[in-house]
């Protein structure tokens, strides 16, 4: 039995078992006269696992930026967890959702990044603890054991009070997990996670994400260059190119029999490049 | 030797040192609560610069230009000697201290700004993930980023500040430079204190570039 980050919630989770945990609306962002995400559908259900390829600029990167509101939406709607994330109904109609409803709706969603933007003047524990203190209200005391826990649990409870700058890539990374998971949320975004590691510190990233994923109840939207990984560790792969969503399937049959042209073409020139 | 003690006279420069050194206190007083007032008016006119919403940037930014381009001495001749014609009433001491402290928070402000343009995307990008409140981005992520490497400059403002001070003489605040010539024309004798007042300056200037130098040391990060 996998278990919630937060024991609390699992109840409430079985309630709604049934809404996807994310869905897009026909989400489109343009910047300027560039669309890089082109009326985007796209449920993603609980606890699902969903791999997202393509080549770069294709748009993959900010279908996880807008989820986390760090840019806004040209048009369409995100929900998360049956809630409208930047709208709320109000009289039966949407409109823009308060700064105060936005936070609320986020901080379901937690997010690792390529560049880890780990706090640079903050120890190890220090990056994992300052949110749920400051956000969440918790004593030092509490989210002292629950930062300590999360250190152990990514394999760094020695590393607790070290600075990022004494800290190796994959470590830092490690790090900025247990920061995201910290404030417990149901749904991760990884972007690129790995893409600034190399190939030997690349795979301890990669198992603490296997091991979040069998041991816990979390939904995941991953953008990666690691076909391996996406190929045994996802429910579903999607590849996107342009701004859409060209071709999705579970990965056995996405990567031996994928349909479209150009998903065969983004396929060649990966395996070429292995 | 004889030529010098002539020329130096060090038992009147014994005589006038308590005066100077009261005048001394007076002008480190000055300078500590103006740049207490700049650091703080500085970084809020650095946000405010900063801010989304264009107007308030638009006439920040403008505020900062003017008072950076225009003389100290003149402002605060406004602040003491027009600003009372439309019943704003001040003391030399308050008059001479604001004006100076909103000078210097101009300067600040731009210190400040290029601290903030220096603090990373990712950093803001990761406060807003862990849904860090506005203040807190600020206060817990960016500023102790921003501010940091910025320190040496802020500490160039002090002494620059600080040997600012003599301006205030021309609205009547005694302080270092202005006791110096009080004394002077007093005695007919202006080497003793005049060159007693260059040191007075150099050793406090020294002081606080050192201060400064230790606070830099004592919040490097590992």
């Amino acid at each position: 039995m996998k278990r919630d980050l937060d024991p609390a919630l699992g109840a409430a989770a079985d309630a709604s078992a049934t809404t996807p945990m994310v869905r897009f609306r026909n989400v489109t962002k343009r910047y300027g006269a560039l669309t890089v995400l082109d009326g985007l559908d796209l449920d993603v259900a609980r606890n699902e696992k969903v791999a997202i390829i393509g080549p770069s600029g294709s748009g993959k990167s900010t279908l996880l930026r807008v989820l986390m509101t760090l840019d806004p939406l040209t048009d369409g709607v995100i929900d998360v967890d049956g809630e409208p994330l930047t709208h709320e109904m109000r009289g039966g109609k949407l409109v823009p959702a308060s700064p105060r409803h936005v936070r609320q709706v986020r901080s379901k969603i937690g997010m690792v990044f390529q560049s880890f933007n780990l706090f640079p003047h903050m120890s190890a524990l220090a990056n994992v603890i300052e949110a749920p203190m400051s956000v969440l209200g918790l004593s030092k005391k509490e989210a002292t054991e629950r930062g300590r826990d999360l250190l152990s649990m990514v394999g760094l409870s020695e590393k607790c009070d070290h600075y990022p700058s004494q800290l190796s890539g994959g470590q830092q990374q490690r790090v900025a997990i247990a920061r995201a998971l910290a404030m417990r949320p149901k749904i991760m975004l990884f972007d690129e996670v790995t893409s600034a590691l190399d190939p030997e510190l690349c795979g301890e990233v990669l198992t603490v994400i296997r091991r979040l994923g069998e041991e816990h109840n979390l939904t995941m939207l991953m953008v990666t260059h690691q076909m391996g990984f996406a190929k045994d560790f996802a429910d579903r792969v999607c590849f996107f190119s342009q701004g859409k969503i060209i071709e999705q399937a579970p990965p056995q049959q996405f990567f031996s029999a994928p349909q479209h042209e150009r998903t065969r073409q983004f396929l060649r020139a990966v395996t070429e490049a292995l | 030797m004889t030529s010098l003690g002539q020329l130096f006279d060090v038992k009147y420069a014994l005589h006038i040192l308590p005066e100077l050194a009261r005048a001394a206190t007076y002008t480190i007083g000055i300078t500590l609560v103006g740049f207490a007032i700049a650091l703080v008016l500085g970084l809020v006119l650095a946000i405010m610069r900063r801010s989304e919403f264009a107007p308030l940037a638009r006439t920040t930014a403008f505020f900062i230009e003017f008072i950076r381009s225009t003389p100290l001495l003149i402002q605060v001749y406004v602040l003491f000697y027009v600003a009372p014609l439309y019943g704003f009433t001040m003391s030399a001491l308050t008059a001479g201290t604001l004006g100076i402290a909103v000078h210097y928070a101009c300067y600040v402000s731009e210190v400040y700004r290029a601290g903030l343009n220096g603090v990373a995307r990712g950093q803001w990008e990761a406060s807003c993930a862990l849904s860090l409140s506005p203040w807190r981005t600020y206060t817990g992520v960016v500023l102790p980023q921003a501010i940091r490497p910025v320190i040496p400059a802020l500490g160039n403002y002090l002494v620059a500040m600080f040997k600012d001070t003599p301006v205030l003489s021309a609205i009547t605040v005694v302080e270092l430079m202005q006791q110096a010539k009080n004394i002077g024309s007093e005695t007919f004798r202006y080497l003793e204190p005049i060159t007693m007042t260059g040191i007075f300056f150099l050793i406090i200037s020294v002081t606080f570039a050192s201060g400064v130098r230790h606070l830099e040391r004592r919040v490097r990060l590992p």
